[in-house]
């Protein structure tokens, strides 16, 4: 079941296919999260499209490799990837956040490809570290992906669960941190600081490698490298800008949650075009 | 009443028994494998077990995280902590996904004991019961935890399951055990006492002194608080005329409140509660808090001859 590969241009085109979803859901849906879905938006597309084992036709085959989004609030995201993965026409992503849509305003298990929910923060982690104990239970080569969010790892779950996922050996999980440095009420380090991020998952037993989260090659190349790793987690920091591919969006705080107006939406999708 | 034994022993014996039939049951708790008992299964089955150190919202969330994967996943620790410290990833991991987790939580209710206020969960059905999707069963004695347990592990979907610290008697001729299916323990109509767990050992008591009285009193053990069974109730509703709850538990939101929901909307009777009343709990021997908190069979007794018609 493995899936045609990309080159690097491909999927750098099909990521800012990807941004053009994301925009046009939002616009439509006149609420959600753009900045973190647009700074992931090249972690995720590269991960489904080059690295993740799935059947779209068959969401729930049992060997596919398990990708959760931890940070739920930017599903926008998850939800145009599935589409463009094929677990559901495209035309769906319009209905985002209405009533009775498959596309609820934060991951539900309605929606095919959608493992588990999420939107409350720091759980993702431990949903993704019972997945891949299942498989080790299972004797099965699937890895488990979760996608967390920087200022999610102020919750103390997240630290629950990294001490248990290395304590339990789990290789076969791979934590991605968009480290965009942005949080609702404003830049993290502001905020609630998160650094040093490196060393404090270096401590918890984990393998780290930071990489440009828009570096498609770097991007591919954390991923092989996560995989090859023995004995114990790996966290891929990848440094990103909030909002990234739209201008007047990238490093601004006030994009985490609000969906961009009509005139918005226009000028994005001009600079988001082919 | 003859014999007495711990529920977390039954608990633990029962799911050793599942284990070595089931290769699918998991078994995870935090640090207090050996008072749920859950060690049993620890020593049978160590690959499928797994000890999370005191981290109880690790431990539900990947709970839903193993049960997502096609497992049955029994979690255990201390009521307070399963249903209050990690009472949000119950919600949204797996209450909401509707996740084969079963939370067997031991050591509810004042009856703890010694352990005093923070360790008796007073709170832990009401913070249970408003989750959808959520099955409760709060078992009367050791031979209904096993059969509590079983069911859980043969119905699909998140179950709470209650359990006290103490030995405690068996409640005899209570009949087979059905899911969903209240226990009538004895027949009358002058009025209803209707109790879960330890309770339901301490309202026969009751009953038996006032049937000395010349007072028949129905006496129904509701082991299931969700699904509740609501047929059962309004019987008693309209052949009794009075019910009293008893609960080891705060009197909101549990047992009494599932009861006076029913009973108000369908067919309004007196009901009173015995139960915990707004105060915390404390130190002391299990038998000595339920007569401080006004749960001992003299105060059920006092409450039924005092509201009979």
């Amino acid at each position: 079941m493995a899936n045609k590969e990309l080159s690097l241009k491909e999927l750098e085109a099909k990521a800012k296919e990807i941004r053009r979803l994301i925009i046009e859901m939002l616009a439509k849906a006149g609420s959600g999260h753009p900045g973190g879905s647009l700074s992931a938006a090249d972690l995720v597309t590269a991960l489904y499209f080059n690295i993740l084992r799935f059947n779209s036709q068959n969401p729930a085959w049992p060997d596919r490799d398990r990708f959760h989004m931890s940070k739920g609030h930017c599903c926008p995201l998850w939800y145009a990837v599935l589409a463009q993965a094929g677990y559901f026409p495209k035309e769906k992503l319009l209905t985002l956040r209405k009533l009775g849509s498959i596309l609820q305003g934060h991951p539900d298990r309605v929606t095919p490809g959608i493992e588990s929910a999420s939107g409350s923060l720091g759980q993702g982690l431990s949903i993704a570290l019972g997945m891949s104990l299942a498989a080790k239970m299972d004797k099965k080569d699937y890895r488990v992906y979760c996608l967390l969010g920087d200022g999610e790892v102020q919750e103390g779950n997240i630290w629950e669960a990294a001490m248990a996922a290395s304590h339990f050996k789990s290789d076969n999980l791979c934590a991605i941190l968009d480290f965009n440095g942005c949080q609702i009420d404003g830049k993290c380090e502001d905020i609630m600081g998160i650094q040093p991020l490196s060393a404090k998952w270096l401590a918890f037993g984990w393998n780290v490698i930071e990489i440009d989260g828009h570096n498609m090659q770097q991007i591919l190349s954390a991923y092989n490298q996560a995989r090859a790793v023995k004995g114990k987690p790996t966290v891929i920091i990848a440094h990103t800008i909030k909002g990234k591919g739209v201008s007047f969006m990238e490093g601004v705080v006030g994009f985490h949650g609000r969906a961009p107006t009509q005139e918005e939406a226009k000028q994005a999708l001009k600079e988001l075009a082919e | 009443m003859s014999e007495q034994f711990y529920q977390r022993d039954v608990y633990g014996q029962t799911l050793v028994e599942l284990g070595a039939r089931d290769k699918n049951i998991v078994v995870l708790d935090a640090d207090l494998s050996s008072s749920t008992r859950t060690n049993l299964f620890a020593k049978q089955f160590p690959d499928r077990f797994f000890n999370f150190g005191v981290a109880e919202q690790n431990m539900m969330a990947t709970a839903a995280g193993i049960a997502s994967c096609g497992k049955t996943v029994f979690v255990s620790t201390f009521a307070v902590f399963a249903s209050g410290r990690a009472w949000d990833q119950v919600r949204v991991s797996i209450s909401y996904n509707n996740f084969n987790v079963k939370i067997v939580a031991t050591h509810a209710g004042i009856t703890v004991g010694p352990d005093g206020a923070s360790h008796q969960a007073l709170e832990d059905i009401a913070l249970m019961r408003v989750l959808p999707n959520m099955n409760i069963i709060v078992p009367c004695d050791g031979p209904q935890t096993a059969s509590a347990i079983m069911t859980a592990a043969n119905h699909p979907g998140p179950f709470y399951i209650r359990l006290g610290r103490p030995k405690i008697p068996t409640i005899e001729n209570k009949g087979e055990f059905k899911f969903g299916e209240a226990q009538t323990i004895t027949e009358g109509n002058d009025a209803t006492i209707i109790a879960c767990g330890v309770m339901v050992s301490e309202a026969f008591l009751a009953v038996k002194s006032l049937a000395q009285k010349g007072c028949k009193v129905r006496l129904i053990n509701m082991h299931c608080i969700r699904p509740l069974d609501n047929a059962a109730i309004l019987k008693a509703a309209k052949e009794t005329k009075l019910i009293v709850v008893c609960e080891e538990h705060n009197v909101i939101g549990g047992l009494a409140s599932s009861i006076d929901e029913i009973v108000a909307e369908n067919f309004p009777v007196k009901v009173m509660r015995i139960g915990i009343r707004n105060r915390f709990g404390q130190s002391g021997e299990p038998e000595d808090l339920l007569k401080e908190y006004h749960l001992s069979s003299l105060d059920i007794e006092k409450a039924v001859l005092s509201n009979i018609s």
